[in-house]
């Protein structure tokens, strides 16, 4: 009788591989659209660029196959693009792991309770408040203006995501399954590590998506503000722009903005690996 | 003003599982949920307790289970052995069957793992789960998760179990099954039962005994015993006595309301 009703239900339901198939959504993505969409764009760079090039200013627009010439063909400009690319990314990701640590433990020490939250959660609003143009000089002087200041920007930008999303989700468990671990008795740790934080995970996911993406923009922004050491795609961007040098600069502007998408979605499909079995993310 | 709750494994021989005694319980926004409520709960016994919305019945449940404490009154409980089920299956999303089942074994943290997964096993077929133990909760229907939330509490071996209109949510036909198998849970396990519903002839049906309560502020105005044998037949349901006593608590019910 159960397995009869249990049989029915199950077998109506889509339960082959659902982590398959949050990937195969994301490969049958309609990618014509897309396709159009970048063609056009790329038109359009070509009626600027021609605009520019009469004008005698071919440098500010240069054509999209100069472009495309630098950033692949050019064994030079290849050489200097992966070398901040690896060095950007470096920071991007040190400053990421470090946000992700802090951000996680910054929210559980707020979810014990009411009060702490209060005393504690402004200080994460303030951050996100502070233009970091104006703590440069101050950063600068107290670790240097190489890697570590780099990094500390990049935290300072991509850590608020984490803290809010993480708070959020460890405070939206559900009532019921808070009382049940209650009725077992259950000590406060153990409602952390066996309700709470996975219940939260979707929502850190998506902070971590979020403060990944920003991840990137803080190790181009924290390389324009610090350019000793080994600097990276900020610093070459700078330098490009300079010396006029259109095409590089254009080449090294797109590498920049490709790093950020693959961060981006790197993080996004790690979210659906991780949890995309029990949790369906829009 | 006397507000004690008692927990000790031995039952007296009276054999008096839960016992409410005037009870009270108001809320500290000045709301009367309950006033001297007088119920007990035997071994061999199974409660339903009926009532309009609001009458306090789920906070009659949340006060025996120790989630909220009486303002006056004493309610004892006299066992440590005490399994719940309520309106939600509550199942964590992450967990597949059998560890959403081994959870509260679990988190008592008295049983060893080996122990846990047999406990466990146990359950899952006495609910008739069997060959669903990978299965994730978004995979079941709601009715599969009603058995998975019971089968978490029949590792706990209760002595006492309380239902907060555990089948509320769910459609006629998955309702009436579901309490054919609670019968058959209550007759083979042996456990005495607090059930909390809206429905009348799912509390006839289920019980040794109806209870009646009238609206907020919740009170007993009716205690009705059932007469029909354990195992029942599905079949009582259709039977004129059947018929009679529901429209016996209905009665009951209306005049509360009033």
């Amino acid at each position: 009788m159960a397995a009869a009703e249990a049989a029915g239900t199950i077998a109506s339901t889509t339960t082959a591989a659902p982590r398959a198939a949050s990937l195969n959504s994301l490969i049958r993505m309609s990618w014509w659209k897309v396709i159009v969409v970048f063609a056009a764009l790329i038109g359009l760079w070509y009626l600027a660029a021609k605009h520019y090039a009469d004008k005698g200013l071919p440098y500010l627009v240069p054509y999209p196959h100069d472009v495309f010439h630098a950033m692949f063909l050019d064994a030079g400009t290849r050489h200097d693009l992966l070398v901040s690319l690896w060095r950007s990314t470096e920071v991007a990701l040190t400053g990421l792991a470090l946000a992700i640590v802090i951000g996680v433990v910054w929210a559980v020490v707020m979810a014990q309770a009411k009060w702490v939250e209060q005393s504690l959660y402004p200080y994460a609003v303030i951050l996100q408040c502070i233009p970091i143009l104006a703590l440069v000089p101050m950063i600068g002087a107290l670790a240097g203006y190489e890697f570590k200041s780099r990094v500390i920007v990049t935290v300072m930008i991509s850590l608020f995501p984490m803290v809010s999303n993480t708070l959020f989700g460890l405070q939206a468990t559900d009532q019921g399954q808070r009382e049940l671990f209650q009725l077992q008795g259950a000590r406060a740790w153990t409602r952390l590590v066996k309700l709470q934080v996975p219940a939260a995970l979707p929502n850190i996911f998506v902070g971590l998506r979020t403060a990944a993406g920003l991840s990137v923009v803080g190790a181009i922004v924290g390389d324009q503000f610090f350019q000793r050491g080994t600097p990276g795609l900020g610093v070459l961007i700078q330098v490009d722009a300079s010396r006029l040098l259109g095409p590089e600069l254009y080449a090294a502007i797109l590498t920049a903005s490709l790093l950020g998408v693959v961060v981006f979605l790197l993080f996004g499909l790690l979210g659906r690996l991780a949890i995309g079995r029990w949790y369906s993310f829009r | 003003m006397t507000v004690t709750v008692t927990a000790e494994s031995a039952a007296p021989p009276t054999g008096v599982l839960l016992d409410f005694k005037n009870t009270e319980m108001t809320f500290p926004n000045g709301t009367v949920a309950l006033r001297g409520v007088d119920l007990a709960v035997r071994r061999g016994e199974f409660v339903s307790v009926v009532g309009p919305s609001g009458c306090g019945k789920s906070t009659l449940l949340r006060i025996a289970s120790g989630l909220e404490t009486a303002s006056d009154g004493v309610t004892t409980v006299n066992t440590d052995h005490i399994g719940y089920v309520f309106q939600d299956a509550t199942l964590l999303p992450w967990r597949n069957v059998a560890k959403n089942v081994e959870l509260l074994a679990e988190l008592d943290g008295r049983t060893s793992r080996a122990v846990r997964a047999a406990k466990a096993a146990k359950a899952i077929e006495l609910v008739g789960l069997k060959g669903f133990e990978k299965s994730l909760p978004r995979q079941l229907s709601g009715g599969m998760r009603m058995r998975v939330s019971l089968a978490r509490s029949l590792t706990l071996d209760p002595e006492l179990f309380l239902f907060d209109e555990p089948f509320g949510a769910l459609d006629e036909i998955t309702r009436e099954r579901l309490n054919d198998e609670l019968l058959r849970l209550f007759v083979e396990q042996g456990f005495a039962g607090l059930f909390i519903t809206h429905s009348v002839s799912e509390a006839v049906y289920l019980s040794t005994k109806v209870v009646v309560m009238s609206g907020r502020p919740g009170n007993v105005v009716a205690t009705f015993d059932v007469p029909f044998d354990m195992p029942r037949d599905p079949d009582i349901r259709f039977t004129p006595e059947f018929g009679e006593l529901v429209g016996e608590v209905s009665h009951a019910l209306r005049e509360g309301h009033r």
